[in-house]
């Protein structure tokens, strides 16, 4: 019963109340492989800077051994995540053929993350080919195509089921809905392919329509997923957010984040039932590792995302501001964006302007 | 190995008979090209749904105009109107016979009334093993688009995978979607690519796929292009995980040559290159079978919005007329069709809506037919 309370509680919190209280939070950090603890470092430094009221708890990661003989994230990262209910994440590596999963996926179903919110919005001051571009993409994360329900019938005959169900695509239509109204977004696009996934594709349709009834103020539309594809590299504005099963939204998001200048440049937020965890998606860059030359911008914009879940809205829009602005001045940028300057200058110009706001 | 003797005898026949009648025919055609050639070819028509009518209509008011010898057994064909539509039996066997079809877009509703759950253009592609869509996406001259210079080809498996039309509801509430990947048909659109490429002298075949995620499925199609890969030791083969791909296609589309893809993410790569060349109004496609060739626009919209206002874009409907000309053996006409189309778009003085105009359909049918010449 107080078990069941408790969920109730961390439900809510999830969802929708913000702690507003004034004293200093916990968060976990998992700093990650390659240019990730020097990101990190970077992002913890904004935030001294800023006074932002948190208290980082860093954990390691790095797979062990469990109790089943199998190689799993460590106990004591799963107890910090579960005690914080909030946790910043370096990009990981997967070794391939090590034997065990990839501990992103761990991640994702230890604490039940749901929802993945991609925000990919241009940046001043780095030109792409595709300006003003700001859309949302809310991808379920726990069934669909990535359910790992495969199997060989005969010789050379592959079954992968896609598993769509009910709950799960009403509690992601629903995220939409909330994140749309809460972050003042006007609409909401269903994106499907139920002309051709007649059952499945239609399941998740029906729920997102079923929601769009309970929030009249947010406008919803359906749009099948290649006309998404073919508008969206034509003209991006008609797109707010986007809501969808699991594998059209890893194509999307990756596509939006093409549009805005790649991985490195947006964040990530994946909430869950039992916590949230922000997270920079790109990959781990080991050529470039311990040189000072990383761009942080993706992780230091999804601990601002991190922030605003946490209420702490104010500390965000510093943060994010200053940052923003040292992108469009191109005085400090790092090597991806084009520029010379190291992670550690771009990082020190983001704190003078914080430190001056 | 059977398809292998099978066709590279008949690739190797149809390519030199080709080069002998065009050299030929550009001979004859320098008198009169109206004598030749000496038997007409027919050809089944599919106007299809939304705007399909109005192109196919631009189509062979162009046809009419340039006097190409061919003959349309037109099919009113279509799964939302299904009392007016004609048996898929009867389509089958036009199709079978003449080997050759254009075709306008299916819509695909969400929901059927007999309740089935494979749609109509599923069936025609089962029924006709239509196992092949390429799509050639290539940057058009005068139109504008923010990406200069795409050159690709998008072959795309599209028989199996996720268009199995294979569902259930387990309980309630719980629905089971299958996705079909067989090492045969992997193979087989695989070599395609593979022969594709040769025989277009082009360099590289990218495999899309999402192989970390789907071990089995995708690992299956993934295997089977890189076993196929090691027959071809002259075409570089890449592979790459389709998220990625389409963020490739966003920022550097110039890297992608022959794409092989299975069937929903070849859905998606056509739709999102046609939309970096100019939509959906602008790029030509096909299927394949080992018999017949379906030609139809590349990425599948049926612009139902616009029927009957005179303001879709006949160019892609017109590549498609071009390219089933060149397969029939008819090459001086599919490139005088080509040429006019070309020469409206350079001029940029009839420009239909999609592609930042106010010209009609009509308009522009007008302006290909009045740059209709016999090529030099």
């Amino acid at each position: 019963m107080a078990c069941r309370l408790l969920r109730n509680l961390s439900k809510t919190n999830a969802v929708g109340v913000r702690l507003y209280s004034g004293e200093v939070k916990k968060c976990t950090l998992i700093p990650g492989d390659g240019i990730g603890p020097e990101i990190s470092a970077a992002v913890q430094k904004i935030f001294e800077c800023a006074k932002v009221p948190i208290e980082w708890e860093s954990v390691d990661v790095t797979p062990v051994r469990g109790p089943d003989g199998k190689f799993g994230i460590p106990q004591a990262a799963i107890d910090s995540v579960n005690r914080n209910k909030i946790g910043l994440k370096g990009p990981l590596m997967t070794p391939v053929g090590k034997g065990h999963r990839s501990l992103n996926l761990a991640l994702r179903k230890e604490f039940n993350l749901y929802a993945n919110v991609r925000p990919c919005k241009s940046l001043e001051g780095y030109k792409t080919l595709y300006d003003h571009v700001d859309v949302v993409t809310i991808r379920e994360n726990t069934e669909g195509e990535y359910s790992g329900i495969e199997h060989e019938i005969v010789d050379g005959v592959v079954q992968s089921i896609k598993l769509i169900t009910e709950d799960a695509s009403i509690r992601v239509a629903e995220f939409a809905f909330q994140y749309a109204k809460e972050n003042n977004r006007h609409k909401v696009t269903a994106v499907h392919k139920a002309n051709i996934m007649r059952m499945s594709d239609g399941l998740f349709l029906r729920c997102c329509r079923d929601m769009a009834k309970k929030y009249p103020e947010v406008k919803f539309e359906e749009k099948y997923l290649d006309t998404v594809c073919l508008n969206m590299v034509q003209d991006p504005l008609q797109y707010d957010v986007l809501v969808m099963p699991n594998l059209y939204g890893d194509i999307l998001s990756d596509m939006c984040a093409g549009l805005v200048g790649g991985l490195g440049l947006t964040p990530s937020g994946n909430i869950g039932l039992n916590g949230a965890l922000f997270e920079s998606v790109h990959g781990t860059a080991p050529d470039i590792a311990g040189k000072d030359l990383a761009n942080p911008t993706a992780l230091l914009l999804s601990a601002v995302m991190m922030l605003r879940y946490m209420g702490l809205n104010s500390h965000a829009d510093k943060i994010a501001d200053a940052c923003y602005a040292t992108i469009r001045e191109a005085k400090f940028l790092t090597g991806d964006l084009g520029g010379k300057a190291k992670c550690s200058e771009f990082t020190n110009e983001i704190c003078d302007k914080v430190m001056k706001s | 190995m059977s398809f292998l003797t099978r066709n590279i005898p008949r690739i190797l026949v149809q390519a030199s008979a080709r080069n002998i009648h065009t050299t030929v025919n550009q001979n004859a055609t320098a008198v009169n090209p109206a004598e030749r050639p000496d038997t007409r070819v027919s050809c089944t028509l599919i106007p299809g749904d939304g705007v399909g009518p109005e192109l196919v209509y631009s189509v062979q008011e162009v046809f009419k105009a340039a006097g190409i010898p061919v003959d349309f057994e037109s099919y009113f064909f279509s799964e939302v109107n299904p009392t007016l539509s004609a048996p898929l039996e009867d389509v089958a066997a036009s199709i079978a016979k003449n080997r050759v079809c254009l075709k306008g877009i299916l819509a695909s509703p969400d929901y059927s009334h007999t309740g089935e759950l494979a749609t109509l253009n599923m069936k025609l592609r089962n029924n006709l093993d239509l196992y092949a869509n390429v799509v050639h996406v290539q940057s058009l001259p005068g139109i504008k688009s923010r990406h200069k210079d795409i050159d690709c080809v998008i072959i795309r498996e599209q028989t199996e995978g996720e268009y199995s039309a294979l569902e259930h509801e387990s309980v309630k509430g719980v629905v089971e979607c299958l996705k079909i990947v067989t090492a045969r048909k992997s193979q087989r659109i695989a070599k395609f690519a593979f022969d594709y490429a040769t025989k277009n002298g082009r360099k590289k075949v990218t495999a899309v796929h999402k192989a970390n995620i789907m071990k089995l499925g995708d690992g299956l199609f993934l295997k089977s292009c890189e076993q196929m890969a090691k027959l071809y030791p002259r075409i570089e083969f890449e592979r790459m995980i389709v998220d990625n791909c389409t963020m490739q296609m966003v920022s550097n589309p110039q890297q992608f040559d022959v794409m092989v893809t299975p069937n929903l993410y070849g859905n998606i790569v056509d739709n999102l290159a046609s939309g970096l060349v100019g939509g959906a109004g602008v790029v030509a496609g096909a299927s394949y079978s080992a018999d017949c060739v379906v030609f139809e626009p590349g990425a599948r919209h049926t612009y139902s919005e616009a029927v009957g206002k005179n303001v879709a874009n006949p160019t892609a409907m017109l590549l498609c007329s071009a390219k089933m000309l060149r397969h029939v053996n008819l090459p001086v006409y599919g490139q005088m069709i080509r040429n006019a189309v070309d020469k409206v778009l350079q001029d940029g003085k009839v420009r239909t809506k999609d592609i930042g105009g106010q010209s009609s359909t009509q308009e522009f049918t007008y302006a290909v037919i009045h740059n209709l010449q016999m090529p030099a």
